[in-house]
């Protein structure tokens, strides 16, 4: 299976989604150039964290224009499953795949840690090896993740079952305390309509390694693998 | 309008910092008067930043080989072999002026020049840590500038995507008016694609990358050598403003190019921009340089030479091709969307030629101007021995334990600093082993099962009080940190930030800190590899303490071997290494009794003992004999054992168990150096203790780990029973809530 990892100017997680996908789908994945014209048939893409353009406009906004987000919205729209982590989030939600915006850190600061998401559902190709209503640990990097949609916009996506990943505590309890960024609803990853585009503020890529602290991450590259295989 | 124009009186020449000495100097140098341009550049070079001049003498005594030194100080940052084809390249330096007019541009510049600095070298940025010291809590500013700095570490480092892992804060009203923001990196290298600063080949282009030169930071350098007063602040405008996006891309940039061997030599554009990196290069190949400004990418209209020349604009470089590479090069910098400019050529002329807008506006000898720049053998006194302190003085010392414990860990320099590294992305690059608030982060080597232990440490209130021994305790401990990881230290770097050199006393504490460096560095075969001294740190005539901080780096071979501080399973039994004398002179402990406010002789540094216990540990720790381990340093042997329980969420027992007979206090809360708490089975304590006596270590059992809170023997203390919940409260509550103040 092949797969690849959008780089834009400023991307800076694009190498540990590198790694990420090697350890888990086994070959290379293609490493796409933001302005590289065309990107070669790919069964999954990642839009991966970091500052593309340096977040200077707004986080993912630049990025959102840029020619290679059109192949990946028109890939999405095939049905190609693509993970936007972070700044990936951002970016998928500034181009249109994912409804909403990620604005400033309800505490106006970075935060880098660890917390707890609750899987909503286990029936997509991203969560299959997880068991529904349960809390897995995955850590946060981000200045801008707080993310909002007006009321109609989320009750369409709560109506869609289309909520990826809530912030929680280690028992899996939704409470302000476990929110780390003032999301509405506590909200840390939402679905497309098809349920083949993930958006999701937390890097699950960063712990899939006991070296690390931890291997929560694992289970939704290896879901995907088995998805994409059967 | 040329500024050449301007004439040169002794005001102009003591606005640029130079004293009538340096300007003869000059003069026969020139053989004629400097034009304006030539002063400026002449001002920069010879500032104490760039040409460490009261310092010289001093740091040729510190020890800079070992077999594994692969370059030593004198470039852009030191190297070290780390096995497999592979080189860690690292140094510290500090942004403390900057940083104190503008904290978050200060801050934010000082990483993004000292990443340059390795990167500039063929090393990929692999950690960032920063020590920083700031005023007292209760002053006005302190506030904001802990805000201000720590935003700006985080916006430069967390954008570039490399993770800050480590470091350290502490606070004191010495720093009131002069803070100290030291930023080190570590890059890892290919030993055989390794880039240096020096020039060679008549007629090979110069080339510019990166943005463009505008009026920011100009005189920046020359700044950083005088002292502060109350105008300071106006200097602003000279402080330079960062813009982490581009230096990613100039990283990227870089690293893609070298990948080719299109490169003969490199070099950033730190301090003293484009006047410091053109010098360097061509002094150290003994060539000649011409430079044409009219080709250099500038940001602002009608920039003068001078301008150009003393500018200070961040996220650029300098480098020499190889002829008929321009184009390939070109192409690397325009995809990244990067200036590239061919500003230049070297020549046989040992001079530096400037020409402007048609006419020559410099012309300067290079050999003399950056090699023979003055060297100063300051006056000097040894700091006065303070007094030995037996015993703890004051109201406090008839505290109860769990009561000094307590306002011990909420003490702003102990209480946890997660506030701080929370705003750091520590993960990104997936190879944080040992995340921060340890002893050491550890770090691993992509793609391997090595890793780096890296760590930032300084006491400077033993510094204040005897210069040599803290010297060799700022060593000592940035050693013992890495040691307690499992790792074998390998090298440092130091970042010297002292007062006013021209003092006696600043100059004697200057010295005597190198001294203790020196001693310590050689004894624990730990050499320093690169550094940067930061001189004229007063404020209307206050020192700073003497900080001479140390980073220093270490190799595991295994991480799956390290150890960490927390206590892993109840029923362990706790292990002291190391002799426990309870000293108590310069301790925080002392530091707590508000009625006592002398100084008093620092813990005694004994570097046979050091190295002895050490390197027992280490081996305890590979050969997998202990569960947990962590240094014990800053409030002593309790509050070392109060971290590893919180770290672990396991309480403990402490049993009391003395050698040397003194207080209980003195003997929990004393500084005695040489030491390392570890746990270890009940079966391997004993195994443990007979290893301890054949190596000629000082091992005793004084504690259990078990339960959920501190309990300190029942017998010799009514109460002693603090819960973790509490102290954990207390400890990690202290930053959160001063900083919301």
């Amino acid at each position: 299976m092949k797969t690849a990892v959008i780089v834009f100017p400023g991307s800076n997680c694009d190498r540990d989604a590198q790694v990420a996908l090697k350890a888990s789908f086994g070959g290379e994945p293609v490493m796409v150039w933001h302005g590289d014209a065309d990107m070669p048939a790919v069964d999954m893409i990642v839009v991966p964290g970091g500052f593309s353009y340096g977040d200077y406009l707004r986080s993912g906004a630049m990025a959102a224009t840029s020619p290679i987000m059109r192949e990946v919205v028109k890939r999405a729209n095939a049905g190609v499953p693509v993970l936007g982590i972070c700044n990936g989030f951002q970016i998928l939600t500034e181009s249109g795949l994912l409804p909403g915006a990620l604005m400033r850190n309800a505490g106006l600061k970075f935060v880098c840690r660890d917390v707890h998401l609750r899987i909503e559902r286990n029936d997509t190709m991203f969560t299959s090896r997880y068991t529904q209503n349960t809390a897995i640990r995955i850590p946060i990097a981000h200045h801008d993740g707080n993310y909002f949609a007006d009321a109609d916009t989320l009750a369409m996506l709560k109506g869609e079952n289309r909520i990826a990943f809530r912030y929680c505590d280690g028992n899996g309890n939704l409470s302000d305390d476990a929110n780390p960024n003032g999301s509405i609803d506590h909200i840390a990853g939402i679905y497309n309509e098809k349920l083949n585009v993930l958006g999701m503020m937390p890097h699950p890529e960063r712990l899939m390694d006991p070296a690390l602290g931890g291997t929560d991450g694992t289970a939704l590259f290896e879901g995907l693998v088995e998805a994409l295989a059967a | 309008m040329s500024d050449n124009t301007v004439k040169i009186t002794p005001d102009t020449i003591a606005e640029h910092g130079l004293n009538a000495e340096e300007y003869a100097l000059i003069l026969e140098i020139m053989g004629r008067e400097p034009n304006y341009t030539e002063l400026g550049i002449f001002s920069v070079m010879w500032s104490e930043h760039c040409s460490y001049k009261s310092s010289k003498k001093w740091l040729k005594t510190l020890p800079t080989e070992a077999p594994w030194v692969i370059c030593g100080p004198g470039e852009n940052a030191g190297i070290i072999d780390i096995g497999d084809g592979q080189a860690a390249v690292f140094k510290m330096e500090s942004h403390n002026h900057p940083s104190y007019i503008e904290p978050y541009q200060g801050a934010a510049t000082g990483v993004g020049g000292i990443m340059r600095d390795v990167f500039t070298m063929g090393a990929r940025p692999i950690a960032n840590l920063n020590a920083l010291r700031f005023g007292s809590p209760d002053h006005a500013k302190t506030r904001h500038l802990v805000g201000g700095v720590v935003a700006g570490i985080g916006g430069y480092g967390n954008c570039m995507g490399i993770p800050t892992v480590g470091g350290e804060c502490e606070f004191h009203s010495a720093y009131n008016g002069n803070i100290l923001v030291n930023a080190m990196t570590v890059g890892l290298a290919d030993t055989d694609k390794i880039f240096y600063s020096e020039a060679s080949g008549i007629g090979k282009p110069v080339i510019y990358v990166g943005a463009k030169t505008g009026r920011d930071g100009i005189h920046g350098a020359t700044m950083a050598s005088t002292e502060f007063n109350a105008d300071s602040e106006e200097k602003r405008p000279t402080v330079q403003v960062g813009d982490p996006f581009t230096e990613k891309l100039l990283l990227e940039a870089c690293m893609e190019l070298m990948a080719t061997d299109a490169i003969v030599a490199i070099q950033d554009m730190g301090a003293a921009g484009l006047t410091s990196s053109s010098f360097e290069m061509a002094s150290k190949g003994g060539m000649g340089v011409d430079l044409d400004l009219d080709n250099v990418p500038q940001r602002e209209e009608g920039m003068t030479a001078y301008e150009m020349m003393l500018s200070e604009s961040q996220e650029r470089m300098l480098m020499v091709l190889e002829p008929g590479r321009e184009d390939e090069a070109r192409k690397i910098f325009e995809k990244w969307e990067l200036d590239f400019a061919v500003v230049g050529k070297l020549t046989d002329t040992g001079h530096m030629v400037l020409r402007h807008k048609g006419e020559i506006v410099a012309d300067l000898p290079i050999d003399p101007l950056a090699e023979a720049s003055p060297e100063y053998d300051r006056p000097w006194v040894e700091t006065e021995p303070a007094e030995y302190l037996a015993t703890m003085l004051g109201e406090i010392a008839k505290s109860a334990p769990d009561d000094v414990l307590k306002a011990m860990m909420a003490t702003p320099d102990l209480a946890s600093k997660r506030w701080i590294w929370e705003q750091y992305d520590h993960m990104v690059m997936a190879d944080t082993v040992a995340r921060p608030g340890g002893d050491a982060a550890l770090v691993r080597v992509h793609g391997t099962n090595k890793g780096l232990a890296i760590t930032s440490d300084c006491t400077p209130r033993y510094c204040l009080a005897d210069p040599v021994q803290g010297g060799r305790q700022a060593v000592a401990e940035a050693w013992r940190n890495i040691t307690a990881t499992g790792a074998t230290p390998l090298a440092c770097t130091d970042n010297l930030n002292f007062g006013n050199p021209e003092k006696p006393e600043i100059m004697g504490q200057l010295v005597g800190c190198i001294q203790g460096m020196g001693e310590a560095c050689t004894s624990l075969d730990f050499p320093i590899v690169s550094g940067n001294v930061s001189l004229y740190n007063e404020t209307e005539g206050n020192a700073i303490l003497p900080t001479p901080v140390i980073g220093g780096v270490g190799l595991i071979d295994d991480i799956s071997k390290a150890a960490t501080l927390a206590f892993k399973n109840h029923g362990e039994f706790i292990v002291l290494i190391g002799d426990n004398f309870g000293h108590i002179g310069q301790s925080i402990y002392l530091s707590l009794a508000t009625d006592v406010q002398k100084i008093y002789t620092p813990p005694a540094l004994n570097l046979h003992r050091e190295r002895r216990n050490g390197d027992f540990v280490r081996e305890q720790i590979l050969d997998g004999a202990v569960t947990a381990c962590h240094d014990i340093s800053d409030g002593g042997l309790l509050v070392a054992i109060a971290e590893m329980a919180l770290a672990g969420n396991i309480g403990c027992k402490v049993e009391p168990n003395m050698v040397h007979e003194c207080p209980l206090n003195d003997w929990l809360f004393g500084e005695d150096q040489a030491r390392y708490i570890v746990t270890t089975s009940e079966e391997g304590a004993g195994t443990l203790i007979a290893a301890a006596r054949n190596a000629d270590v000082s091992a005793l059992i004084i504690g259990e780990t078990g339960g959920n809170a501190i309990v300190i023997n029942q017998e010799m203390t009514q109460r002693g029973n603090i819960s973790l919940d509490d102290l954990r409260d207390v400890h990690e509550g202290w930053l959160p809530s001063y900083m919301a103040g």
